[in-house]
């Protein structure tokens, strides 16, 4: 990097500025695979692609097929046995029993006393983490620094110790700095636990990015912010959107942080959710269980749906491929 | 009804504000009492809380018990921003937080309300004190030495209803033979070592329990009179072995339908049976002490304190602590719940036949204390993963378990 | 996400003219800065409290931390524990199977994916969606599925194959494939949309130039993407592996652990221990023991792997 510094090149500038003006537009017109649509054909290629796929979408699709009809079905019917049959008589009671009526305790408001406050919890946590990790992860793969390579190593080591283990620590840390038992608290639990594996998806896909384009942004006098937000974001939404997906499904799954570091007017769906399929109440619920783990996991569903126009294809010039 | 709720503490907050100086406060209490009976018994004690006081009861149920709830119990305790209240067994789970000085003395409070006269039996109380002073608010005694049985099942096999553990087990073959599972249970760790420990205090004399469980004694724990449970609970896991439900109630309603004979589980069964809409002596029958020796064990929840900065708060949870042991509360939670109270002075007139014979086995003085008392988490867990080996795999002979928990109870502090 | 080019600002390195300042801290300041809350993490967080566990594991603390330390025992005690010996069994055959099979299936349907496929979206999705459920209920529907008297056996056995015999679950022999099973279900469709990022980034004249020289799509793949995509497989393989040390919940749901022991797992010793026997020592014991094996492996891979030259 220390090369370009002092070089006034306007012709390599001009070419730098095409290259970033050449990715913004493509970022920006945002409508993934580019070219020619692939003809219409039944070849013996997309038979076996559209057959694999559909036959292992079948085996991804059947406990959810299983979830579906037991929750619209009655107790009497899901003790005949067959999980597999849809339901004789369609009941939407065990959808309106999860989302507003299931006791847990003393409260029987079902799954909507806490869907307000998951996404209170979800929105700063998963925005603020992801923010952190791909700085993080930027920092790492293109501004290397003495020491860089030991923190993430450390970092990395982190992302396989049971969060159980760490509990004590960070409830004595979270106490020492004030923050227990707060909202900012718990994002800060989640942006923690969270950066291992979110700064590694950056820090690689970062790396796998052609340096060429690095090295043009610094030429034209680019900063550490100015090539983030300039360069690096536009090209990189397939990855922020993985990392989206895994940070909103984790905090939004959460149960044990969303607990012990909140207070109950701050308690998250999952502690609903756990209190259904976990407590009994005389006989086991099963259709409330599938309703409510359905609910619980509409939100991150929605994301992952949506989430098909972020998957551009970020880089790829040609888009000829196959 | 929450949204009631919270009108309701508005007003009252606000009538409180004119009329007394004590101001009303939201007290947290959390606690794993989620399944029928058990929801039912606490929201009595809210109903009270609320009725008799200005303050708020403001429900942290967690369900799943144990290893689900405690961490975080524990947590929000040590990380200094604690509930008002919190449930824990009786015993020695919460010891160590009582000694490092996190939990509230309630020694004024339980000298003024007299507990020492009226809580019976008063190991309950001791099991609250640590160096004289008290920690705890008894709630409710639970003993697990019953045999609940199901009247269907056996009409429907066409032998009479047993009355001791010995004639529960010749029964057996006619129940399987009428396609039913002669003795319900749960695939779960701790179910199994309640009735390993009901099988020891049932079938043989007081000072072999204690022997064991309070003195660690690694001899008796390898003789042949422990030897002869072994045998009795090889004969269990053969009446159990098509039992494969996970969750005790789920046990209990094998009972309840008639699916099973019979269930070995603490007095807490009675509150599904209650919930099912099953009369005592009718559609169901128990027998304390497995039917063989009267005799119950003591055990029981227990609420404690957290030290809290705020001063309206600590005012709410002295009202609590009133409340809980109050006369009043205690007929209603135990109705609910199926326990028995922890006062030696209440008039229970509801209480059903069941009740009445655990009620008169604790007048009599016939009580022990429950194991949660005198063993230690860690041993507890101990027994709990070699019975739930031994329950697994028929292959496992009962002498090398026994040779097991001997040393188990050996190493035991 | 901030993507507001107003909100850029200049920073970074000392401009060229500044170059006489002493450059040696000064350099790369702003990646510096930025990487504070990182540095904090792992020194204080992960070093910190792996050195506060280790130390703990020397101790015979119960409900609450406590330093009285008692040597080697709760290691003696923790190795002399059948269920913790089998723990580690079972977690070497899950953790094999799982990280070949989430590699292979989630890259064999990330390159189906990339096909341009018409409902890409929508496979996404499907393949996906197991990864937005929580764990309580996907071990319950996995335990109904693969229960033999009303799951896949004896829909099987009612289409005329009496013989027909499939209940994991219930035989202590191969339980643990029964929560793979379910583990895999959940787990690749996330590897599978990691890879799909990471071909997305792969640049479409590498394409252009292996069909020029007519080279099959299958050894394109073999030969040259994947080699390209090794940093996506580096963040795959941490991802699948970080997940099987810290198998736990899904074992909770799906069996509890049972047939007896069978599936029981370190991460579910180390719970039980800490929380329901309170036996805290004991309990970072089993801990240190994990994050030993993972120190052993991670941090002299992970050091070649990040401190070498940048690759790509």
């Amino acid at each position: 990097m220390g090369k370009c510094r002092d070089i006034e090149h306007a012709p390599l500038r001009a070419q730098a500025e095409t290259v970033l003006t050449d990715y913004a537009a493509q970022s920006r017109d945002g409508t993934g695979p580019r070219g020619r649509k692939p003809k219409k054909r039944l070849s013996g290629r997309n038979i076996m692609i559209y057959g694999t796929l559909f036959v292992v979408s079948v085996y991804y699709l059947l406990p959810l097929w299983v979830m579906v009809v037991t929750s619209l079905k009655g107790m009497p019917e899901i003790r005949l046995g067959n999980i597999f049959a849809p339901p004789v008589e369609i009941t939407f009671e065990p959808w309106v029993k999860a989302w507003s009526e299931a006791c847990t305790g003393l409260n029987c408001d079902g799954l909507s006393r806490g869907f307000w406050n998951s996404v209170r919890i979800t929105v700063p946590s998963a925005l603020f983490s992801i923010f952190i990790a791909s700085v993080n992860g930027y920092a790492l793969a293109n501004w290397r620094f003495k020491g860089g390579e030991a923190f993430f190593t450390i970092l990395i080591f982190g992302a396989f110790v049971p969060y159980q283990v760490m509990l004590y620590p960070m409830v004595i840390l979270l106490r020492e700095i004030g923050l227990y038992g707060s909202l900012a608290g718990l994002v800060l639990v989640h942006t923690v636990f969270g950066m291992p594996i979110v700064t590694l998806l950056f820090r690689n896909y970062f790396t796998s990015l052609p340096e060429e384009l690095f090295k043009a942004a610094r030429v034209d006098g680019a900063g550490f912010w100015g090539i983030y937000f300039r360069v690096m974001l536009p090209m990189s939404l397939p990855i922020f959107t993985v990392a989206m997906i895994i940070q909103i499904t984790g905090i939004w799954n959460d149960f044990l942080f969303g607990t012990v570091f909140t207070r109950p007017n701050l308690y998250p769906m999952t502690v609903q959710l756990n209190n259904i399929v976990n407590s009994v109440q005389g006989v086991k619920e099963y259709n409330v269980n599938m309703a409510a783990t359905l609910l619980t996991g509409l939100v991150p569903l929605a994301i992952y749906f949506a989430s098909g126009k972020l998957f551009v294809r970020g880089i790829a010039a040609g888009a000829v491929k196959g | 009804m929450n949204h009631i709720r919270r009108i309701l503490a508005a007003t009252s907050a606000l009538g409180a504000l004119a009329a007394l100086p004590a101001a009303a406060a939201d007290l947290e209490v959390t606690h794993w009492w989620t399944s029928g009976g058990e929801a039912a018994a606490v929201a009595e004690f809210a109903r009270i809380f609320e009725e008799k006081t200005e303050h708020t009861w403001v429900d942290g149920a967690i369900a799943g018990s144990g290893n689900t709830a405690r961490p975080i119990m524990i947590s929000r305790i040590t990380g200094g921003d604690p509930m008002g209240a919190t449930q824990f067994n009786h015993g020695r789970q919460a010891e160590e937080l009582v000694e490092a000085g996190l939990m509230r003395d309630l020694t004024d409070i339980a000298e003024a309300g007299h507990w020492r006269d009226v809580v019976n039996p008063p190991s309950l109380l001791d099991s609250c004190t640590l160096d004289g002073r008290i920690y705890c608010v008894p709630v409710n005694i639970h003993s697990w030495q019953w045999l609940w049985l199901s009247e269907k099942a056996y009409a429907d096999a066409g032998v009479p209803v047993p009355t001791t553990w010995e004639e529960f087990v010749a029964a057996a073959p006619a129940l399987e033979a009428a396609g039913k599972v002669p003795l319900a249970l749960g695939q779960q760790a701790w179910q199994m070592s309640g009735l390993f420990a009901t099988l020891m205090i049932s079938l043989l004399p007081d000072d072999i329990y204690l022997g064991v469980y309070r003195d660690k004694d690694e001899e008796i724990a390898a003789g042949a009179d422990v030897a002869g449970i072994f045998a009795a609970l090889d004969t269990a896991r053969k009446m159990a072995a098509k039992s494969t439900v996970q969750d005790w109630n789920q046990a209990t309603n094998m009972v309840i339908t008639g699916e099973a004979g019979g269930q070995v589980m603490g007095d807490w069964a009675q509150g599904e049976f209650a919930m099912a809409g099953q009369v005592a002596g009718e559609d169901y029958h128990c027998l304390p002490g497995l039917g063989d020796k009267d005799i119950l064990t003591t055990g029981g929840d227990a609420f404690y304190f957290p030290k809290l900065r705020d001063d309206d708060m600590a005012d709410a949870q002295a009202d609590l602590a009133e409340v809980i042991i109050s006369p009043e509360a205690q007929v209603a939670f135990s109705l609910k719940k199926g326990s028995l109270p922890v006062r030696g002075d209440v008039d229970l007139d509801a209480a059903n036949a069941c009740m009445r014979k655990g009620l008169a086995i604790l007048a009599s003085g016939e009580a022990l204390p429950d194991t949660n008392q005198l063993i230690d988490s860690d041993t507890r867990t101990q027994i709990e993963d070699l019975l739930v080996e031994f329950f697994a795999d028929p292959s496992y002979a009962p002498e090398d378990a026994q040779k097991r928990f001997a040393g188990i109870i050996g190493n035991a502090l | 996400m901030p993507s507001d080019p107003v909100h850029a600002r200049q920073g970074g390195t000392a401009p060229p003219s500044a170059a006489r300042r002493p450059r040696r801290l000064l350099r790369n300041l702003t990646a510096k800065i930025a990487a504070i809350p990182m540095v904090l993490t792992a020194m204080v967080v992960f070093l910190g409290g792996t050195v506060w566990t280790v130390t703990y594991s020397f101790t015979n603390s119960k409900l609450l931390p406590r330093a009285e330390f008692v040597g080697l025992a709760q290691y003696e005690r923790l190795w002399a524990t059948r269920r913790w010996v089998v723990s580690i069994e079972n977690l070497a055959i899950y953790g094999l199977c799982s990280l070949v099979f989430s590699l292979v299936i989630g890259f064999v349907l990330a390159a189906l994916l990339d096909q341009k496929i018409r409902y890409e979206s929508a496979f996404r999705t499907i393949l996906l969606y197991p990864f937005a459920l929580s764990f309580i209920v996907t071990g319950l529907v996995w335990q109904w599925i693969l229960n033999p008297e009303f799951g896949v056996q004896s829909i099987i056995r009612a289409m005329g194959f009496e013989g027909f015999a499939f209940d994991p679950l219930y035989n202590p022999d191969i339980a643990i494939f029964g929560i793979l099973i379910a583990g895999l279900w959940q787990g690749t469709g996330l590897i599978m949309v990691l890879m799909l990022a990471g071909l997305r980034g792969i640049d479409g004249e590498i394409w252009k130039a292996s069909r020029v020289d007519g080279i099959p799509a299958w050894k394109t793949y073999i030969f040259i993407i994947v080699p390209m995509m090794r940093p996506v497989f580096i963040t795959a393989l941490v991802l699948i592996t970080s997940g099987i040390v810290k198998l736990y919940d899904l074992v909770v749901a799906q069996t509890g652990g049972g047939p007896g022991i069978a599936t029981e797992v370190p991460a579910k010793y180390v719970y039980d221990y800490m929380f329901g026997g309170q036996n805290l020592g004991q309990g970072f014991a089993a801990s240190t023991m994990m994050l030993l094996a993972v120190a052993i492996v991670v941090i002299p891979w992970a050091m070649l792997e990040f401190g070498g030259k940048r690759r790509g």
